[in-house]
């Protein structure tokens, strides 16, 4: 016999794995002819379609599903982490981090061009701009742990996160005041796109979530004993600075293996653990692995229509995800009201 | 038998020639791009993707205007390219529609992911940057060396020589030695005299109020202008339009004597575009000069 909660995760679990195959099969569809199945036949039928729907289809649509699922992750723990919904996993300095690592790698030839010659421009710019991004988002949690020295107060790494947030974002800020060419740049970066995925971004993405997953995912338990309060935790003979600095480990690594393929999607991360919630409320292992896939799903959703809205333009990803899932919360919440 | 050898040898010979002047054909020549890469490139590319707009102009004006397949959304000029498929810009290229038209060459500006992506498909990406008068000329070299168009492209550089030449003799005596402000952005960002505007600016006679040691496009502070009170405002028109509202520019001795070049967007674009109509650039500045009024006082 299954409890009514139980059924709902069931629930749930299954229309998310059909919506899955399903998007998939669109992401292979959808391209710049459009969206039909015509269309893909068409595809078929010519001689590139190892090249258009192999190389270039399958590994965004993939990639896509594996971006959307660690932000989803990188969502669930940051809010359990700091028990507040309104936790987003970009909070502790990762995204601005990544942002200014960008700004670097974009603007270094023009600033050692007129003599400025940052030795650090320099050294960026070998890194690349996937490396790059990566590098900076470990780099302002980083920051944000030695400002907040440790992870044991939750206020405390709050407030060193948007305080880190505000600073590196000042820092790339200035990069572009001195360099504007790297301001369109740093705007598509922003925005966030999943039209660059190859399959070595897939293979990068899928490790990283094979690397954040088990520890997320063992340390589920702990997450829920904090939802009773710190002081309950602790009384269950848990230790919070390690859980927390290895929560938030997870956590920076997830949301810089993402944000170095991507960009910075935005909200995909803070509206996947609510849908979740409002679906199946459950415990952290549960919403941790639903919000993956929740993530996954809707970024692969938003991708798909990126596509095919205005094919052969594309919208922005990130500007539709923040209205798919915006839109979605807000009627969530407004029917809930009403009831 | 005789008969069957004469069409073995023929055979032969033919085999013989094809191979050989096929191989010539197919030489791939080596090309070292703005990034250093030794870009290994089949002679003479029939289907070129161009995602700036200036270097879809350059490849025009050496005359292999119909060699491209498809330019970034900003390429407009000359009208031809208007018909071809539009690509989206360098940073949010549409990554299937270029493989789709199996270019092979892509012409680009530095910027790292689409080049990247596309490398990863097998295109060949030459990637090139033109931020002054000489990098405009060592692109149209390059250009010229893999489209095999070298005395078209000599003959563009004089054109443009030529042009220039035009243009100073154009701008009238009184006009030398002032001093110019040319905004870029109302921000506002300036053109200094380090950029390829500046440069043609310095060509016509004009002192650059923006000195070379602030860089090619400065952020400034608009009190710098105010202080510096040019003799001359370039700009965008719309941009032209709003500065008198701005604080204390309303004092600005060259808009109140109407001392200003304002552009619409195709002629503005003109100016910005560090390509084969830069000599055209010039003569569309000195036109202005030519028309204005006297600028009173002396030069300082």
């Amino acid at each position: 016999m299954c409890t009514p909660d139980q059924q709902r995760r069931g629930r749930l679990a299954w229309r998310l794995g059909a919506l899955t195959i399903v998007l998939l099969a669109a992401g292979l569809a959808a391209g710049s002819d459009g969206w039909s199945m015509l269309a893909l036949w068409d595809t078929l039928q010519r001689g590139d379609a190892a090249l258009i729907v192999g190389q270039i289809r399958a590994p965004r649509t993939l990639g896509a599903w594996l971006a959307g699922a660690l932000l989803g992750l990188s969502g669930a723990v940051a809010q359990g982490l700091f028990r507040n919904p309104l936790a987003d996993p970009y909070l502790l300095g990762s995204a601005s981090g990544a942002s200014l690592a960008v700004v670097l790698v974009l603007a270094a030839s023009s600033l050692t061009g007129h003599g400025i010659a940052l030795a650090t421009a320099g050294a960026v710019a070998r890194l690349g701009l996937v490396g790059a991004a990566f590098a900076g988002a470990l780099l302002g949690v980083s920051l944000t742990l030695v400002l907040a020295r440790g992870a044991e107060q939750t206020t405390r790494l709050l407030l060193a996160g948007v305080v880190v947030g505000v600073l590196l974002a000042a820092g790339s800020d200035l990069v572009t005041s001195a360099a504007p060419d790297a301001l369109r740049g740093k705007q598509a970066f922003m925005l966030g796109s999943t039209g660059f995925l190859s399959w070595s971004a897939c293979a990068v993405l899928a490790a990283g979530l094979l690397v954040a997953l088990p520890p997320a995912w063992r340390l589920a338990r702990a997450l829920d004993a904090l939802t009773l309060g710190e002081d309950a935790a602790r009384s269950l003979g848990l230790s919070l600075v390690h859980l927390r600095a290895a929560l938030v480990v997870a956590l920076a690594l997830a949301i810089g293996v993402a944000v170095s393929q991507t960009g910075l999607i935005a909200f995909v991360g803070l509206v996947s653990p609510h849908l979740v919630r409002r679906f199946a409320p459950a415990p952290h292992g549960y919403t941790l692995l639903a919000s993956a896939a929740t993530g996954g799903t809707l970024l692969l959703a938003a991708d798909v229509l990126a596509r095919s809205l205005i094919a052969p333009q594309e919208v922005p990803v990130g500007v539709l995800t923040a209205l798919l899932g915006g839109t979605y919360l807000l009627w969530l919440l407004h029917r809930r009201r009403i009831a | 038998m005789t008969s069957s050898r004469r069409r073995w040898v023929r055979a032969i010979v033919s085999c013989v020639l094809a191979v050989s002047g096929g191989s010539a054909s197919a030489q791939p020549m080596v090309v070292r791009d703005d990034r250093g890469v030794d870009l290994a490139i089949a002679a003479s590319p029939q289907r070129i993707v161009s995602l700036l707009p200036s270097l879809t102009e350059s490849v025009c004006a050496v005359g292999a205007c119909a060699r491209l397949v498809g330019v970034d959304r900003f390429s407009n000029w000359p009208d031809s390219v208007r018909a071809l498929p539009k690509l989206g810009g360098i940073e949010d290229a549409l990554v299937e529609r270029v493989v789709a038209l199996k270019p092979d060459l892509v012409l680009a500006a530095p910027s790292a992911r689409a080049i990247e992506r596309f490398e990863g498909l097998g295109l060949k990406v030459l990637v090139l940057e033109s931020r002054n008068r000489a990098d405009v000329k060592r692109t149209l070299n390059i250009l010229a060396r893999v489209l095999g168009a070298a005395p078209q492209a000599a003959a563009v550089w004089s054109r443009i020589e030529r042009d220039e030449r035009l243009a100073v003799e154009r701008v009238p005596a009184h006009w030398r030695g002032r001093r110019v402000y040319f905004e870029v952005d109302a921000t506002p960002y300036a053109a200094g005299a380090g950029s390829f505007i500046g440069e043609t600016l310095a060509r016509l006679g004009l002192v650059n109020i923006v000195p070379t040691e602030l860089g090619p496009f400065p952020k400034l502070n608009p009190e710098f202008v105010v202080r510096a009170q040019p003799d001359l405002v370039i700009a965008h028109n719309a941009n032209l339009a709003e500065m008198p509202k701005r604080p204390g520019w309303a004092d600005l001795r060259a808009l109140r004597s109407g001392s200003i070049c304002g552009f619409e967007p195709a002629a503005y674009e003109l100016l910005i575009r560090p390509g084969p109509r830069m000599g055209e650039a010039a003569q569309s500045l000195a036109a202005c000069l030519a028309a204005l009024p006297a600028p009173g006082g002396a030069p300082r």
